[in-house]
């Protein structure tokens, strides 16, 4: 049992729907939010460009010509735009997660993240190359 | 004696009097080495006797005195007026709580979260006071130590949104003390407390906005403990699915 | 509300008290009365560390003749030896129930030195103990059924029935309204009261309401001149800065740079830490040696007058941010400076009351059915001067005990009258209605009276004292009380009131302030942290016996009662 206030005689404060402007970092966790709905068009677009190259060669190129209009290509650029912001902000918050040990020691934020973001890169490069070669 | 002043906008609510909160405004005498809680015990002091705030060990361990100063959650006795001289300060009562009088807030639904995460050690098996302390290392102090550091101010779950829009959810002060408990060497009580951590209104109601742990005056970090919660449920999730008796022996 | 055992008070002593009785029996119903939420108490605020004796090289006997030697030999022996016995088995237990104690790289609890100690026996969680160990009993003390808690409830006054106490009225803040909190036993664990000072490392909330209950309520207030300055806080705050860090290897400088100490007997200096040495005296002492530099004009000058350096830059960052973090976080947000490279302002500011109501070595006050624990009971362990490190051992060992004595206590007791109860009840509620709720016309302004009182106490109750200075004190406070009389009370409402608490406070204050300058005049010598010039030196003949202060219609009235000696005989106390 604890003692507690009268709820007749208590003020609730309601948030209001804008409360996401209020802060710049609130603003930057709906924006993270909202780059989903962006990557989950862009997966939808895939998963079918995949199901064209199953049906034929031809039935593929006129989808991808198809994405070529102005809309769809801006489009892609904000939906890359997104990509790198959601993981960005991905590895950064994995280094939050993951707490390296080792004794009384533990490894350092940036590092963690650093060495994500790094991999990342890294694999990154790699398919570019790998595309542009072959 | 210097002339100058600052003023402070400072919320007043009389319950039975007024229907909601309204700005107050008070010029005093400015001084750059006043913290705002200084100018409020000035003006509770001289001016108006009748301003409530709550307030004591001026020195942000006792965890009191947490106000919105200028739309921030802060420990009003460590946010210097010369941050913000010569502009007003306002001084709000930490949003997400129902207030109860001006400053006041709330805060005992804080207290039932509180208990309801069991932040104590449980042991399977009481060690008697008679054979000496648990050995616990540098390094095991190490794991949970940050997560002990708590002061119960409140300023993470006026920083949090999701505590805001949802108020079951159990929040990040009383989340991160139960992820301190679930990784002391000492404790085996990690199973008990975990019907209350994965249930909506625990971890998974967060949606990692991570204010609480850029508000937080002791660096606790509630937001990676929430999210280390998280993991740590995933895991033993996907244990009970893969092994018989759900992973426990 | 009827329970068996109310706690007033939920720090450290009044947390410890309620579990030890929940131990005893858990059909025992225990409540909690506290003006703030027990995490708030000032607990939270000690920093060094507690002793007790738990390694090789130490024995019980040590930690007691330190203790004694440390009070200046007014400290009851019997107390004493109860104290260190127990003491060990307390820390322990706290660290069962999940202190975050610092260890050793075996994993054991880990030792740091403090002052007037001979061995290093003082127990720590960095420099943040007192939170550490008030947070572990708070969350421990969650799991109790049978203890239920009145947060935010002021106590107003303690009910007696016929030379028994009964329980309390309590101002509920959240409805302004006064309850009765009745009990078949009352423990006070309420600390002290700094804030009759000026300067002191006290919380807003140390207004010392409980020996003010008590003491208006019949029970004696012994040895309220033993005022604890603590050699080392911030000017202008007053806020601390722990023991700990002279315990880590900080060193006192003067404005020449000189490490005076060894000046007054306190040498010779060493680089490193020496038990007992320069930095590592007592309390008492060392706060003397600082009037002193002062005196000599040694000391710096700044806007919160006099003032020496506790330097830590040899200290090293390591250690610094490894065993004092909240120290270096302290001065660099409220001096502005960075403690790993520069030396730290600090003057000594009131620290802790030695004194305070009188019990018996179970925590029994005069008052049938009153129990007291913690800064707020004078239990006779301190004496005239407390070692660093001992209040935090003693709230746990007399808090305890207080716990198990009154649950034994209330097994053979009857529940409160109800109708006493209602009629005391009656009586305090006119008494707050016409002083404080309902009191229209008044003139004196609270803060006014509090700085007025504040004044006076740090002029005539300070560190050294005099009779002419306590005798003005004293009128001074005559004066206040009648000023008091006619205090103004704006606010009239109901929720959270703070303007009623404050005056309520300043009651409490103004009783406390009464009972340190009267117990000052009387004592005719110089003994630990009272010290007279007029009287400078220790009379065992006519004052080895504790002071006994009790509230009379004309003010109060000092009677003496013998020290209890045991084994170690009153010798010159020389470190």
């Amino acid at each position: 049992m604890i003692n507690r206030p009268d709820k007749a005689k208590l003020y609730y404060p309601h948030m209001p729907a804008t409360w996401w402007l209020r802060k710049r970092s609130y603003f930057m966790f709906m924006l993270r939010e909202f780059t989903s709905v962006f990557i989950a068009i862009y997966l939808v677009v895939f998963l079918i460009s995949l199901y064209r190259l199953g049906q034929s060669e031809a039935a593929y190129a006129a989808f991808v010509d198809g994405l070529r209009s102005p809309g769809w290509l801006a489009f892609h650029w904000v939906a890359l735009l997104f990509a790198i912001y959601h993981s960005v902000t991905w590895f950064l918050s994995s280094a939050v997660v993951l707490s390296l040990r080792l004794g009384t020691w533990e490894a350092p934020r940036w590092l963690v993240a650093g060495a994500h973001i790094g991999g990342w890169l890294v694999v990154s490069v790699a398919i570019l190359i790998l595309y542009t070669v072959l | 004696m210097s002339e100058e002043t600052i003023t402070l906008n400072v919320t007043r609510f009389r319950p039975g009097q007024d229907s909601e909160p309204v700005l107050q405004s008070y010029t005093i005498p400015y001084r750059k080495d006043w913290v705002v809680l200084d100018a409020l015990n000035h003006i509770k002091d001289w001016v108006d006797q009748t301003l409530s705030y709550r307030w004591s060990c001026r020195m942000g361990v006792c965890g009191s005195c947490g106000m919105m100063v200028n739309g921030e959650p802060k420990l009003t006795c460590s946010a210097f007026l010369r941050e913000y001289y010569p502009n007003p300060v306002t001084v709000e009562p930490l949003v997400n709580f129902p207030v109860m009088r001006d400053l006041v807030v709330d805060m005992s639904d804080f207290m039932d979260k509180l208990k309801s995460v069991k932040p104590w050690l449980i042991r399977e098996e009481e060690k008697p006071v008679s054979e000496g302390e648990y050995l616990q290392s540098p390094a095991q102090l190490g794991v949970y130590k940050q997560f002990s550091l708590c002061i119960n101010c409140m300023l993470c779950y006026a920083a949090c949104p999701v505590y805001g829009l949802e108020p079951d959810f159990i929040g990040p002060a009383a989340l991160a003390l139960a992820h301190r408990y679930n990784e002391d060497s000492r404790d085996q009580g990690k199973e008990q407390r975990r019907e209350v951590i994965a249930s909506n209104e625990g971890t998974w109601d967060c949606t990692f906005v991570g204010e609480c742990s850029v508000v937080c005056p002791k660096h606790v970090d509630p937001a990676a403990a929430i999210q280390r919660l998280k993991v740590d449920n995933t895991k033993s999730w996907i244990k009970s699915l893969l092994l018989p008796k759900g992973g426990r022996a | 509300m009827t329970h068996d055992i109310v706690i007033v008070g939920g720090g450290g002593a009044g947390l410890r008290a309620a579990i030890a009785a929940a131990e005893e029996s858990s059909n025992l119903s225990i409540a909690i009365v506290s003006k703030v939420y027990p995490m708030r108490s000032h607990t939270v605020s000690a920093e060094g560390g507690a002793a007790g004796v738990l390694r090789e090289d130490d024995t019980l006997e040590f930690h007691a003749k330190d203790t004694i030697f440390g009070a200046d030999f007014l400290a009851d022996q019997d107390v004493v030896e109860t104290f260190v016995k127990e003491a060990p088995g307390e820390l322990v237990q706290l660290e069962h129930w999940g202190c975050p104690w610092s260890r050793d790289p075996d994993g054991k609890l880990s030792a740091r030195p403090f002052g007037g100690m001979s061995v290093n026996r003082t127990l720590y969680a960095a420099d943040k103990t007192g939170f550490h160990m008030l947070h572990a009993l708070f969350q421990t003390s969650l799991k109790y059924e049978n203890i239920v808690r009145y947060d935010e409830c002021f106590v107003t006054s303690l009910l007696v029935d016929d030379g028994r106490v009964i329980g309390v009225t309590s101002l509920n803040l959240y409805t302004g309204k006064v309850e009765v909190v009745a009990g078949k036993a009352v423990i006070m664990c309420t600390g002290g009261g700094g804030r009759v000072f000026p300067f002191t490392t006290n919380a807003s909330i140390k207004t010392g309401d409980g020996m003010a209950a008590a003491y208006r309520a019949g029970a004696a207030l012994k040895d309220m001149e033993f005022v604890q300055y603590h050699p080392t806080g911030l000017p202008g705050t007053g806020i601390l800065i722990t023991e700990a860090s002279r315990g880590e290897g900080g060193w006192l400088v003067n404005k020449h740079g000189h490490r005076y100490l060894e000046d007054y007997g306190l040498g010779p200096p060493s680089d490193t830490p020496v038990n007992r040495k320069m930095e590592l005296g007592p309390r008492d002492i060392l706060s003397r040696c600082h009037m002193q530099e002062h005196m000599k004009g040694n000391t710096f000058e700044g806007e919160y007058g006099h003032y020496v350096h506790l330097d830590l830059r040899h200290v090293g960052r390591e250690v610094i941010d490894g065993k004092l973090p909240f120290v270096r976080e302290l001065v660099r947000n409220y001096v502005g400076i960075d403690p790993v490279y520069e030396p730290i302002p600090v003057r000594p500011v009131v620290h802790y009351m030695m004194g305070g109501i009188h019990t018996d070595i179970t925590g029994k006050t005069t008052l049938n059915g009153l129990y007291a624990a913690g800064e707020t009971a004078c239990v006779s362990m301190n004496g005239a001067n407390r070692l660093g490190s001992n209040s935090l051992t003693e709230l746990l060992v007399f808090g305890a005990r207080s716990g198990r004595a009154a649950a034994q206590f209330v097994a053979g007791q009857q529940a409160p009258s109800a109708s006493a109860l209602e009629a005391l009840a009656k009586d305090e509620q006119r008494r707050l209605d016409s002083n404080f709720m309902k009191k229209e016309g008044g003139t004196e302004e609270i803060a006014q009276i509090r700085e007025e009182m504040q004044a006076a106490m740090e002029e005539g109750a300070g560190i050294y004292r005099d009779e002419t200075r306590m005798k003005a004190t004293c009128d001074k406070l005559s004066e206040l009380r009648g000023r008091f009389a006619n205090i103004k009370i704006v606010d009239k409402s109901e929720v959270f009131n703070t303007g009623i608490t404050s005056a309520l406070e300043l009651d409490s204050l103004l009783h406390v302030a009464e009972t340190v300058a009267h117990g000052a005049l009387s004592r005719k010598e110089s003994r630990g942290s009272h010290t007279r010039t007029d009287f400078p030196d220790r009379d065992d003949v006519n004052y080895l016996q504790h002071s006994m202060c009790y509230q009379t219609p004309d003010g109060p009235r000092v009677e003496y009662l013998p020290v209890t000696i045991t084994r170690w005989q009153p010798e010159e106390r020389k470190y």
